[in-house]
């Protein structure tokens, strides 16, 4: 097809559908007006039942956690098929070695050093970031946060380290099988949660943890572990992504000194 | 005008797609993706909202207060990590497609058909 | 005792591919293989007994602990019911088969392969047995991203990349819109558990319920290869490893399809009640011409793996008249025919990925001749042939029967015809390359394709001896199932059971919301088919073996007047599966537009 009889294709059924989308959003509820029970009721119920004050993070891993588990393995599953999709291929580790006599290459490109003022803000921030992750993590049950937003925050404590200084460093840091084994520890966890949820004869992903006082951080039970499980998953995953990536960049900056 | 938040979310959706489709570029493509996914997380927020809600954590605040949906804010923050992981996956398809190809154009990938 | 076997086959998979994928530095490659065939093996038995505990009534099964408050469902339940379970057990079936073959098949593979199969696995599974919508969607989306990876498994080549970001990205917008529905019915109902909105939307039929359906319905036609959303399909299975190609074709499509019905049962009953005809008359027609094309496009190609898939497109057009009937009779047949058809499709492309082991190829001139000597391996291809035409007792003629059959007795006695023209296209085909390719019959012709040879690079290094039984085995048992399963007595009741079960919306929230035991009374089977419908199979079966020896003659070479409309039409089909994924997208869109406008209208008129 043609881009023009594509484009003309499109935007006649892309109106089409934006009506019909509107036609339809007519009968929803008024905006800022939501009625239906289910948020309502875990609104009145959560924090009675599972001493949590974050009622997002008890929804995600209490509540609804089965569905969690499975986004969870999405994200693991992606991963896992970006590190096959990015696999060095036979050839490439020839060109690498190739490569790796000159100090700055692929593609002819030239990457500068990074800057003094870099490499100490850079590093002067990894320590910091590492424990506002860690603090999101755990405080997932009180505030806004949980495994999944803390993760993402700690697997940027790698990434610094790799702007500081070169990708020799950051596979140091980030060992490619520790980090690897780490996430599948994570991911591991939270099924193990849910099997001990039956383990006494209850249901899978029970909350069988003590429930604590409410606004503690020792509360919600499972909710805390599953938190610090997926923290540890997601921050891996994405560590794991950042290697694929970093491997298969156009521009590998070398360091002939080291 | 009470149906402005749909209509935005319906309009991201629109323009996403019309980047997909006329995309001459691989990562441009999965941008655009992004862009779709996002109209999808516009809509399930307009949904959850609720006038003078607070947000619903109450920590500090009496439970009773109207306070806006969580299960949509639920299952959009899992989906939004999980979907740059699927986008990561896309674009590890791009880079192949650029090393193995030396190109990122739709229209040049021209192997299968029929 | 059973009921808390219900998160197992998601559960045990998904810790053993953690588990593997974990430690696949250190797991030599024979440990993976030994220990996803027991999971795969485990997972058949848990859901071959809930399918028999669920007979007797479905298992419900909260998640957490959290049972409904007043009518409100705080958590997610999984409602068993033998359809789902039946699904499930079948997934792992293929699943299995498909570890069995890869053990000789698949020489260099890490076990990363493993991880992503028994997670593809684990997802099959909570797709078939959940009951609640969001949950459907997660593992609509893992099955959706385990496929992408597993499809561009092979990135030394040049097609799995244009054929994995064709997969991937018009299923990632099929996702969108399916999400878009959700949200949507979530707005109006305020629910995700389905027999929740079920209840909540009672025989509501506003204009919010029925864009919401075609939202759902549309993004799941996407993974369904409906027409017109079906252009990924061919690309994908064209590129994919075999092993991952006996799942796709076998189950993966056809949870597309389960998804809508099971929404549509579950939830869109009531409100289509006074509109059953307006939704029948579209999706009747949509499925015709999904057959249509399907079949079409399947006979003019000599890629065998792309073949292959074009008839499953052609396929699941007939699953799709099946369900569109809209009668629990009907999707008994459906239930039956996807049982047959992937059992058949499974062997034949088993089939085809011996001949890519031995011969380099998968192209049908290319391979003009050059299998003489394999004898079983033909005998399987012809007799999973003859299951794909619907020749009785095979499943896939049960199958066909129960649908034509509920077709008369619903006014549109003319489906059989459908059914017809999709064997004979889709068999014909396969018999016509089981004549080229074992026999050497027909004229030597030079691949159209010119010297520029789609990526068919072995997936394993070809061995010069006769084909070794671990890779025929599995063809010769998955085919020879079909055909035990269809002459098994009983299955039909079962299959109605079950179908009666699913059909029964009240019945569903009962159990679900109400802690209720709703007996099923099937109506009774008949115990032998009307003579016309045996007679169909047969002629069915016979038409597709005279057109494949047609087709090889010196006669097709001519330029019958009558032949250049058809050829024009096909040309015409082939250009528009151009590969390049704008076009897929854009014709996606216009899928979209006409059922969120046809359908209202149909309503609308009275239908």
């Amino acid at each position: 097809m043609s881009r023009r009889v594509r484009s003309v294709l499109f935007v006649g059924s892309a109106l089409a559908v934006f009506f019909v989308y509107l036609w339809a959003a007519r009968g929803l509820p008024r905006f800022g007006h939501y009625q239906g029970p289910y948020g309502d009721v875990i609104n009145q119920v959560g924090v009675f039942e599972r001493h949590a004050t974050d009622l997002v993070t008890a929804v995600n891993f209490d509540y609804r956690g089965f569905d969690t588990l499975g986004e969870e393995f999405i994200l693991f599953i992606s991963v896992i098929g970006v590190t096959l999709l990015l696999r060095q291929q036979p050839e490439e580790a020839k060109d690498e070695q190739d490569n790796m006599a000159k100090n700055d290459e692929s593609l002819g490109r030239d990457a500068p050093e990074p800057s003094d003022a870099t490499k100490v803000m850079t590093l002067a921030l990894v320590g910091p970031l590492v424990a506002f992750g860690i603090y999101i993590v755990t405080h997932g049950q009180l505030s806004p946060g949980g495994g999944f937003q803390g993760g993402v925050i700690l697997a940027t404590a790698p990434l610094l380290v790799y702007l500081a200084g070169d990708y020799k460093t950051f596979q140091r840091v980030a060992s490619h099988t520790v980090v690897e084994i780490g996430e599948a520890i994570g991911a591991c966890a939270y099924v193990a949660v849910g099997l001990a949820g039956m383990a006494g004869g209850g249901l899978f992903l029970q909350n069988v943890l003590p429930l604590g006082t409410t606004g503690n951080i020792n509360s919600a039970g499972t909710i805390a572990v599953i938190s610090a499980g997926v923290g540890l998953e997601v921050a891996g995953g994405f560590v794991l992504l950042m290697h694929s990536f970093l491997e298969q960049a156009l521009s590998l900056r070398l360091r002939s000194k080291q | 005008m009470s149906l402005l938040p749909f209509a935005i979310a319906a309009w991201l959706f629109i323009i996403g797609l019309y980047g997909v489709v006329t995309s001459k570029n691989f990562v441009h493509l999965i941008m655009c993706l992004v862009i779709v996914q996002s109209s999808t997380y516009v809509l399930l927020l307009a949904i959850g909202y609720k006038v003078g809600g607070v947000a619903p954590v109450f920590a500090g605040v009496k439970v009773g207060t109207p306070a806006v949906d969580p299960v949509v804010q639920a299952l959009m923050l899992t989906d939004i990590v999980v979907e740059a992981t699927v986008a990561a996956l896309l674009l590890a398809l791009a880079v192949q497609a650029q090393k193995r190809f030396r190109t990122l154009n739709p229209d040049k990938l021209q192997e299968l058909r029929g | 005792m059973t009921t808390q076997l219900a998160p197992l086959p998601v559960v045990i998979p998904l810790a053993a591919a953690g588990i593997l994928a974990g430690l696949n530095k250190f797991t030599p490659r024979r440990l993976a293989d030994i220990v996803s065939i027991l999971v795969s093996a485990a997972v058949l038995g848990i859901s071959l007994d809930l399918m028999n505990a669920a007979a007797r009534q479905p298992i419900l099964y909260w998640f957490g602990g959290w049972t409904p408050r007043s009518g409100v469902a705080l958590g997610i339940s999984f409602a068993i019911d033998p359809v789902g379970a039946g699904l499930a057990s079948f997934a792992s079936l293929l699943v299995l088969s498909a570890f069995v073959f890869s053990w000789r098949y698949f020489e260099s593979v890490g076990t990363l392969f493993h991880a992503l199969m028994l997670v593809f696995l684990a997802a099959m599974c909570g797709f078939s047995l959940t009951g609640d919508l969001f949950n459907l969607f997660v593992w609509f989306e893992l099955m959706s991203a385990a496929a992408y990876a597993l499809c561009g498994y092979k990135i030394e080549e040049v097609g799995p990349l244009q054929g994995a970001l064709n997969f991937a990205i018009t299923n990632t917008v099929g996702a969108f819109i399916v999400l878009t529905g959700i949200a949507v019915l979530y707005g109006h109902t305020g629910a995700l558990n389905l027999a929740q909105i079920g209840r909540a939307l009672g025989s509501d039929s506003s204009p919010i319920v029925i864009v919401a359906f075609v939202f759902i319905m549309a993004g799941f036609f996407v993974k369904a290869a409906i027409v017109p959303f079906h252009f990924w399909l061919a690309d994908a299975h064209a590129v994919a490893p075999t092993p991952v190609c006996i799942l796709f074709s076998g189950v993966m499509v056809e949870l597309g399809l389960y998804a809508v019905a099971r929404v549509y049962w579950s939830d869109m009953d009531g409100p289509f009640a006074p509109h059953r005809m307006a939704l029948t008359s579209l999706l009747l027609s949509v499925g015709t011409i999904t057959a249509a094309v399907g079949g079409m496009m399947c006979f003019a190609q000599q890629h065998i793996k792309r073949l292959l898939a074009y008839s499953t497109i052609s396929h699941m057009g007939l699953m799709l008249i099946g369900f569109a009937l809209l009668k629990p009779a009907a999707l008994a047949g459906v239930a039956l025919y996807v049982i047959g058809h992937g059992l058949v499709k499974s062997a034949l492309f088993i089939v085809a990925g011996i001949l890519l082991h031995r011969y380099a190829t998968v192209d049908e001139l290319r391979l003009h001749g050059h299998a003489r000597r394999l004898h079983v391996t033909a005998g399987v291809w012809v007799f999973a042939g003859l299951g794909l035409a619907g020749l009785p007792p095979f499943a896939t003629f049960l199958g066909e029967a129960a649908i034509e059959d509920a077709g008369e007795k619903a006014g549109q006695g003319w489906v059989w015809v459908v059914f017809l023209v999709s064997a004979v296209l889709t068999a014909g085909a396969v018999f016509r390359v089981g004549a080229r390719v074992f026999r050497g019959w027909g004229t030597r012709q030079k691949s159209a394709r010119g010297s520029k040879e789609i990526a068919d690079k072995p997936e394993t290094t070809p061995s010069r001896r006769g084909v070794p039984p671990q890779l025929f085995g599995p063809a010769a048992v998955l085919a020879a199932l079909a055909l035990a399963v269809g002459v098994t007595p009983g299955v039909r009741g079962v299959a109605q059971t079950a179908a009666t079960r699913m059909a029964d919306a009240a019945g569903y929230q009962a159990i679900v919301l109400d802690h209720a035991s709703i007996p099923v009374n099937p109506p009774p089977v008949e115990h032998v088919f009307p003579m016309s419908s045996v007679l169909r199979g047969v002629v069915a079966t016979g038409l597709a073996l005279a057109l494949a020896a047609l087709s090889l003659s010196r006669y097709w070479r001519r330029e019958y007047i009558v032949f250049k409309p058809v050829r024009g039409l096909i040309s015409g089909l082939q250009q528009v599966h151009s590969g390049h994924v704008g076009d897929y997208v854009a014709l996606l869109t216009l899928g979209v537009a006409a059922f969120g406008i046809v359908l209202p209208v149909l309503m609308k008129l009275g239908l």
